[in-house]
């Protein structure tokens, strides 16, 4: 397989899962707020935070309220990362590879831009922007779903899951990196308010709430909730998971030691350092360190095969 | 029954489905008929038929527009096919074999010992002024001698009827993906018909197109490695590289996939590491070919590449240089050529073609300049052209002085007129003008497509058949009207 071609499938996994994980925030975060009491304003600076593009943000809006945010995330051109952009860009890295993709699987990537595009004033709108996410959402399930059930699973089809994974794991580890910011640390009995709720809505952005129950009984609690979702295996959207099938797809592929030792030792850190016991600040350096590592694994996957 | 033949108007033009109107051809007989009997439903849904699988098998060219930068649209198809018997088909097939096989002994003795300038065939001084004649091949002959593998010459008719090559493209010819689809359409749009008549298969070109590009590999080998370079998804033919790579089993592959190591072999990037490359079907201009030759600014091309071509270590095709004989002064020479170096007849017609460069044609232009087409030598595309007819005075003036002025850089023809068939306008049929571009490989062998890719210009009187001017193409049907 053409190195320049691996690559492309390697970012067309990227940013399809980019775009989906954007929408679920965007949509938890909509949903969150009609719950929370106005006093307790979290407002959607933290979405901002999560999407790393705070700086570019201030440089086109004066106020982060909810007009600004929803169309710089969704629709905006100048935010390299914003919904659109993200599905432009998987479209442009499918078309390229379209010899090598299952043609529905092109149709449906085509389609999912083009619909984005057309709608786009639904994103905008409150009214309409839930039916609009959860669209872009489904889609990208299709597509997900397309490429397992008719391409070849071949190193072409690991490069796919490998950089649909290294993405969730960014994307995991930053939402919670953001998300427990404003949350207290647990000291029992002494929950605030509306925590519960706060915590809930993490694990919706990951959706993982349904999981994270039928794991963990007892009422939502932020060590649990960090444990579900940083060393869990078995949930697709645990950081531990992520990792777990990014070395595997790596054991698929020619040369993969040297990545493979990347990533070994990111599983390390986080097998060994009990985040769920940090409190805040190290909690923060904890993801930095493991945010890092990713880098890592991206720049050697990259030094490697393309 | 919307589709009436008697009212279908030919005038002084010849149709390749209708006589004159009411009249069919002998093997377009079944074709009318099954035709004129469809309901104004029936050919609606046809129509969408065959618009849906074009879209569904994803068949189209790219279009550049400021505001999405470029999209892909489909290009549209006509499904009224068009006929050709297959008696008149093999002398055609004779002729292309014929002027493919003469071009190319003909570049190939430009290249190297020139004899057709030394015998006085070809004056030197044309050589001198191409364009499209490239020093750095001189001394080179590639396997089997053969420069232009893949040759896409255009054939139009005229209205008494004779069949003329209007044009030889030597350099990277398009349109060949769209002949192969417009039958996969035309199968699920008239099954019917493929019953009723022989109609000659074309899925042959790519296994052909493999074998030829197998045979120019310098490692003898069972698989060599064979790539087609593309200039990217922003070219108007990248579906088309795209597909033929598909169909041959071949990477795909863009210049920066692609690198010449210091002993002149040719590897691609794999995860793997470098793979060795054989053979390279290039679908780039010989300009943007080696930046360290060509344009330096080329980032299309490859590093290196001529020099690996140069010593033998990889093929290109077409080989860097065959454009030298598809300008529009050599073309005039193609009778001569043809003579010269085959000691033979020209099966097909060349349009008759003033070379102002003869004191006596130059006069006769100057002086009849309203009814000539004027082309210069180097142009494609149509421009720089006179079309004298349909021109005004100040314009025939403005021409005589650039003919007087350079002579050597201009060729006249008289105004042909194209021939039509019928085109489906709403739910009805209308003439439209025509041509069809056969394609010719060369390499151990010689092979033609059976038929080729038939282009129609949609707009009413038009004879502009180019995708990017509201042309659309036809199947093309050679049909054996003696076997049962």
């Amino acid at each position: 397989m053409l190195s320049r071609v691996a690559n492309n499938i390697y970012w067309l996994g990227r940013y399809l899962e980019r775009a989906e994980n954007t929408a679920r925030i965007m949509n938890v975060n909509s949903n969150l707020l009609l719950d929370l009491p106005k006093s307790i304003r979290l407002g959607w600076k933290p979405i901002l935070d999560i999407n790393t593009s705070g700086e570019s943000f201030f440089e086109h809006y004066e106020t982060a309220d909810e007009a600004n945010v929803t169309r710089f995330i969704i629709a905006d051109k100048n935010n390299p990362s914003s919904i659109l952009n993200s599905l432009n860009s998987a479209r442009e890295n499918a078309r390229t590879i379209r010899e090598i993709i299952p043609r529905e699987a092109w149709e449906e990537i085509n389609s999912l831009y083009l619909l984005a595009k057309e709608s786009e004033a639904n994103a905008l709108n409150r009214r309409h922007r839930y039916s609009y996410l959860n669209k872009i959402i489904l889609s990208n399930q299709a597509i997900t779903g397309i490429l397992a059930g008719t391409m070849t699973h071949d190193d072409g089809y690991e490069f796919l899951q490998l950089g649909r994974n290294i993405e969730r794991a960014d994307m995991t580890t930053r939402i919670i990196d953001v998300r427990s910011a404003s949350l207290l640390p647990d000291i029992e009995d002494k929950q605030a308010p509306f925590e519960n709720i706060q915590w809930m809505s993490v694990l919706k952005s990951l959706t993982g709430y349904q999981m994270y129950r039928r794991e963990v009984r007892l009422r939502i609690k932020r060590q649990d909730v960090l444990r579900f979702l940083l060393l869990n295996l078995k949930f697709p959207r645990a950081l531990n998971h992520t990792l777990k099938k990014v070395e595997e797809c790596l054991q698929e592929l020619p040369n993969g030691e040297g990545v493979i030792t990347c990533v070994q030792s990111v599983r390390k850190t986080l097998e060994t350092s009990e985040p769920e016991k940090l409190g805040q600040d190290e909690l923060h350096a904890f993801i930095d360190e493991i945010q890092l590592g990713l880098n890592d694994v991206h720049n050697k996957t990259s030094s490697t095969y393309f | 029954m919307t589709i009436n033949w008697e009212k279908y108007t030919v005038d002084n033009l010849h149709d390749e489905m209708i006589k004159k109107a009411g009249n069919p051809r002998s093997f377009s007989k079944e074709l009318s008929e099954f035709l004129a009997g469809l309901t104004s439903e029936e050919i609606i849904e046809f129509k969408a038929a065959s618009d849906l699988a074009i879209q569904t098998m994803g068949i189209t060219f790219r279009v550049y527009n400021d505001e999405e930068g470029s999209i892909d649209r489909a290009w549209p198809f006509d499904i009224i096919p068009r006929m050709i018997d297959k008696k008149e088909w093999d002398t055609i097939e004779v002729g292309l074999k014929q002027r493919a096989k003469a071009l190319n002994l003909f570049i190939n003795d430009l290249y190297n010992d020139q004899n057709i300038i030394k015998d006085g065939v070809f004056p030197a001084n044309l050589l001198e002024k191409s364009k499209n004649f490239l020093p750095k091949c001189k001394g080179i002959t590639p396997p089997f001698g053969v420069w232009a593998h893949i040759c896409g010459s255009d054939l139009v008719r005229d209205n008494d009827g004779t069949v003329y090559v209007l044009e030889d493209n030597l350099r990277v010819p398009s349109g060949v993906s769209y002949m192969l689809e417009n039958r996969q359409v035309m199968k699920r749009v008239f099954p019917e018909m493929f019953d009723t008549y022989n109609i000659l298969p074309v899925d042959d070109y790519v296994s052909d197109l493999y074998d030829m590009l197998a045979q120019l590999s310098p490692r003898k080998i069972d698989e060599p490695e064979i790539v087609v370079l593309t200039p990217g998804i922003y070219n108007s033919a990248y579906f088309e590289h795209a597909y033929l790579a598909q169909q041959m089993g071949a990477e795909l592959v863009v210049g920066d996939d692609l690198i010449v190591d210091e002993n002149d072999f040719v590897f691609m990037r794999t995860i793997h590491g470098l793979s060795q490359v054989d053979v390279i079907y290039r679908r780039i201009d010989d300009s943007f070919l080696d930046p360290e030759v060509f344009d330096p600014e080329s980032t299309l091309g490859v590093p290196g590449l001529m020099r690996a071509w140069q010593s033998g270590k990889v093929a290109l095709a077409n080989a860097p240089g065959s454009g030298v004989a598809d300008d529009k002064v050599v073309y005039a020479f193609v009778p001569e050529i043809i003579e010269y170096y085959l000691n033979e007849k020209p099966i097909l017609s060349n349009v008759p073609t003033y070379k102002c460069i003869n004191p006596d044609d130059l006069e006769y232009v100057v002086n009849n300049i309203e009814k000539l087409v004027v082309k210069p030598a180097n142009e494609s595309g149509g421009y720089g052209m006179l079309i004298g007819p349909h021109a005004t005075k100040k314009e025939h003036e403005a021409f005589k002085k650039l003919v007087t002025a350079d002579p050597r850089n201009y060729i006249a023809q008289p105004m042909l007129m194209l021939s039509t068939a019928p085109t489906l306008v709403g739910t009805d049929v209308e003439p439209r003008h025509l041509d069809l571009r056969p394609f010719i490989l060369s390499g151990k062998d010689t092979t033609v497509t059976t038929g080729g890719l038939t282009r129609v210009a949609l707009r009413k009187g038009s004879i502009v058949v180019n995708s990017s001017q509201g042309g659309g193409s036809k199947d093309t049907w050679i049909v054996d009207m003696e076997s049962e």
